[in-house]
């Protein structure tokens, strides 16, 4: 079947996704049963987990093989026949990564009100793909998103520098998605970390590369629907148990209302002070209002312009169903995202309510296994046992005997693998959220890489060493390069390098002040030059990084020659560091090795945070694009009629690559 | 209709196309962001039986509903319009 794409083949196989997905959805949640008898006869939790890790494995890995293809078309953009329900789904296993799926509710739990610029900032952005950019790049033909920069900003430079700025925004990415899978991989199977880093990297590349986007499409899609009833089954189950109604995301606001009531009580009686309390409905106290709808616009833009999203809308059969598609994919995306505050609110509740205020020695026991791994701390101490908190509370003078929340600390990872138990579900809801979130890193993973590897193969190998390679062997090359890339990056995660999920926002940033306003222009704007745009692109990208590298590795020299002052905390509105007594330190000016520079990520322009640094470079980039192409030539009649033709869906598309 | 390879007709569709682009752009500016920078006077609000403060629902859930059903208006209209100056795909 791998070759079979003869159009009667092909017309069969789109008929019959919905049947297929149906029974494999059927035999996914037969399987939960399953498992879920095994755990009352007493199966070993740790068996239980092993089962879901390695049947969801292999099921993505027997996808991967049975979509193998040996044609070019079928490769990079799965034979733009992928129809727009499916495509959908596929975005959304692509875009939602482990950050969304495990530490997404975290940060709601963490910063309340001020955490949801995320939720609002990884969807509108769906909005400006549709409108602005993805349907016209699906009429213009291309396999990746340089492609499209090489032609219509004429040669090898536009897409040596669209190149750059796909690698530099996706490989971060991609090393902090395998990151993503060792630590839920660790966790709950035990394997050691960099074993579970490589155990990952194989899944990934059992998907990705002997099928490349056909296969990448098709697992994706049984990933989504993995990771979706994985995120919804917990809250559902409490949501029930405690509201008596199964929409986790109706009855959340009686627990936020609980929430706020317990909070002036906390106060009241002592439980919490002003300072550690930081009530969860209340707007910019851990954002300043510019930070908070900066994040916002950076991640909305920052999506219209991340190449593995925008690449998954070369797939659609038509220009028409690439805005469906769009819009099927929001829809997809939005059933976890509106879902993940409910998370956050359960938890919190939980949190308030039965571990704060409680006697050491009637805290709940759930917390005990996450305290074991020291990933909850109360009295500065890991929670392992009650004689472990009692004597760590014991070491604090005057403590009252019971939790405070100034004692309580909790890693944001927490609070999605802890929810089963708190709910006091069976074991087999644990491993089926593990099984979720190691979906959700290896979808995005497979994108990601196959993003790079593809930009590598296509067009720097075929378009500028070699054009006229045979088809075999630009395949050969193109797996070659996924091979080398997954590697180059499951090596890097297993360095755990300390920044690697602060680099995810900046790959926002970073793809949004190289790629948007190119893209804009280029479409809607035909006066738009070669020397403009590849003069943009380099002063847009080039502000963003100079940015985050200045202020996050080099912030000594920032405050000395380039007029950075530090941050300001968004409550008091004082400065984050004292300058002035920072610059006096031997180690000033030390920048690369030291992580903990006590400037790091604390210095910047008009208190701008540099996770939005595509807040500068964006406008610096069109602003460029607009004036340098006034000052160029206009472009040729040519290619204004190919810009008029990419605005018409109807016709041959732009580009005809031969295959 | 016009001729669809007319100078004409083609001015037409993306004269149309943009003001379509401006307004849901101006409605992504809305929900996106202005709604929100009134999130302390709305939080006085309460929504009733659900008790979610209304701030904090419009960022949590409003502002993503109405995303999603604004990009399946956007599918359906900007096919509408390339229907109508006979731009669009064969079914």
């Amino acid at each position: 079947m791998a070759t079979n794409t003869t159009s009667g083949g092909n017309a069969d196989f789109i008929r019959n996704l919905g049947r297929m997905y149906g029974t494999y959805t059927g035999g996914f949640l037969a399987f939960i049963v399953l498992l879920a008898i095994l755990e009352m006869v007493g199966v070993p939790n740790k068996v239980l987990g092993y089962l879901f890790v390695f049947f969801t494995l292999a099921v993505y890995a027997i996808i991967g093989v049975m979509t193998r293809t040996a044609e070019l078309s079928e490769y990079y953009v799965a034979g733009r026949r992928v129809p727009a329900f499916y495509n959908g789904m596929a975005t959304g296993a692509d875009w939602m990564s482990a950050a969304s799926f495990v530490g997404m509710a975290g940060t709601l739990f963490l910063l309340g009100y001020d955490g949801l610029a995320w939720v609002l900032g990884w969807t509108g952005g769906y909005v400006l793909v549709s409108v602005l950019i993805g349907p016209y790049l699906r009429k213009f033909g291309a396999y990746t998103v340089p492609d499209f920069m090489a032609f219509r900003f004429g040669g090898n430079v536009a897409r040596m520098v669209a190149v750059i700025v796909l690698v530099a925004c996706s490989f971060t990415y991609v090393t902090a998605q395998i990151f993503g899978t060792g630590i839920i991989a660790s966790r709950f199977l035990g394997m050691q970390f960099e074993l579970a880093v490589f155990a990952g990297l194989v899944g990934i590349l059992l998907c990705a590369m002997l099928g490349g986007m056909r296969a990448v499409t098709w697992t994706q899609i049984a990933q989504y629907i993995v990771l979706i009833v994985a995120y919804l089954t917990p809250i559902i189950i409490l949501s029930t148990k405690n509201y008596g109604i199964p929409i986790p995301e109706l009855t959340y606001g009686k627990a936020i209302a609980a929430i706020t009531a317990r909070e002036q009580e906390m106060l009241a009686t002592g439980l919490a002070t002003a300072a550690a309390l930081k009530p969860h409905v209340q707007p910019f106290i851990n954002y300043s209002p510019l930070n908070f709808f900066g994040i916002i616009f950076c991640m909305m833009v920052g999506t219209a312009s991340l190449p593995h999203i925008l690449m998954r809308y070369f797939t659609t059969p038509s220009v028409r169903e690439a805005r469906q598609s769009v819009a099927w994919s929001l829809f997809f995306i939005f059933l976890l995202y509106f879902s993940a505050p409910a998370y956050a609110a359960f938890s919190k509740l939980e949190v308030y309510t039965n571990i704060i205020g409680r006697d050491l020695s009637s805290v709940r026991p759930w917390m005990f296994a996450w305290g074991e791994l020291n990933l909850i701390q109360v009295c500065g101490k890991a929670a392992a046992s009650i004689d472990a908190i009692k004597a760590a509370c014991a070491a604090i003078p005057n403590h009252p005997g019971v939790v405070r929340l100034q004692d309580f600390v909790i890693n944001t990872d927490v609070i999605v693998l802890s929810t089963p138990e708190i709910a006091g579900l069976p074991y087999v809801i644990s491993g089926l959220v593990a099984a979720g979130g190691l979906a959700a890193a290896l979808s995005t993973a497979d994108g990601l890489l196959l993003a790079i590897a593809n930009a590598l193969s296509h067009d720097i190998y075929y378009k500028m060493i070699d054009p006229n390679a045979a088809t075999i062997r630009r395949l050969t090359v193109a797996r070659a390069l996924l091979v080398i890339v997954a590697v180059g990056a499951a090596a890097t995660a297993a360095t755990r390098p300390s920044d690697i999920l602060a680099m995810v926002g900046w790959a926002f940033s970073l793809a949004m002040a190289g790629n948007f306003p190119a893209l804009v222009m280029g479409i809607w704007w035909k006066r738009a030059t070669t020397k403009g745009a590849v003069a943009g692109m380099i002063a847009g990208f080039g502000l963003c990084i100079f940015y985050l590298v200045c202020t996050r590795y080099f912030p000594g020299m920032g405050v000395k020659y380039f007029g950075m002052t530090s941050l300001l905390n968004a409550t008091t509105g004082m400065p984050l560091v004292d300058i002035t007594a920072a610059m006096a330190l031997p180690n000033a000016m030390e920048a690369w090795p030291t992580l903990a520079h006590p400037l790091a990520n604390k210095v910047g322009w008009f208190n701008l945070n540099n996770i939005n640094c595509g807040l500068l470079g964006m406008p610096l980039g069109f602003l460029v694009i607009y004036v340098v192409s006034l000052m160029d030539k206009e472009p040729s009649a040519e290619m204004q009629a190919y810009v008029d033709e990419i605005r018409k869906p109807r016709g041959r598309t732009v580009l005809e690559e031969k295959t | 209709m016009a001729q669809p390879d007319s100078k004409e007709n083609q001015e037409a569709h993306w004269n149309r196309t943009t003001r379509l682009m401006f307004t849901h752009l101006g409605a992504w500016l809305f929900f996106g962001y202005i709604v929100h920078m009134f999130v302390i006077p709305l939080n006085k609000i309460v929504i009733p039986i659900l008790d979610f403060p209304l701030g904090f629902y419009m960022a949590a859930q409003g502002s993503l509903i109405a995303f999603v059903v604004m990009l399946f208006m956007f599918a359906r209209q900007q096919d509408q319009i390339d229907r109508e100056h006979g731009y669009a795909e064969d079914d």
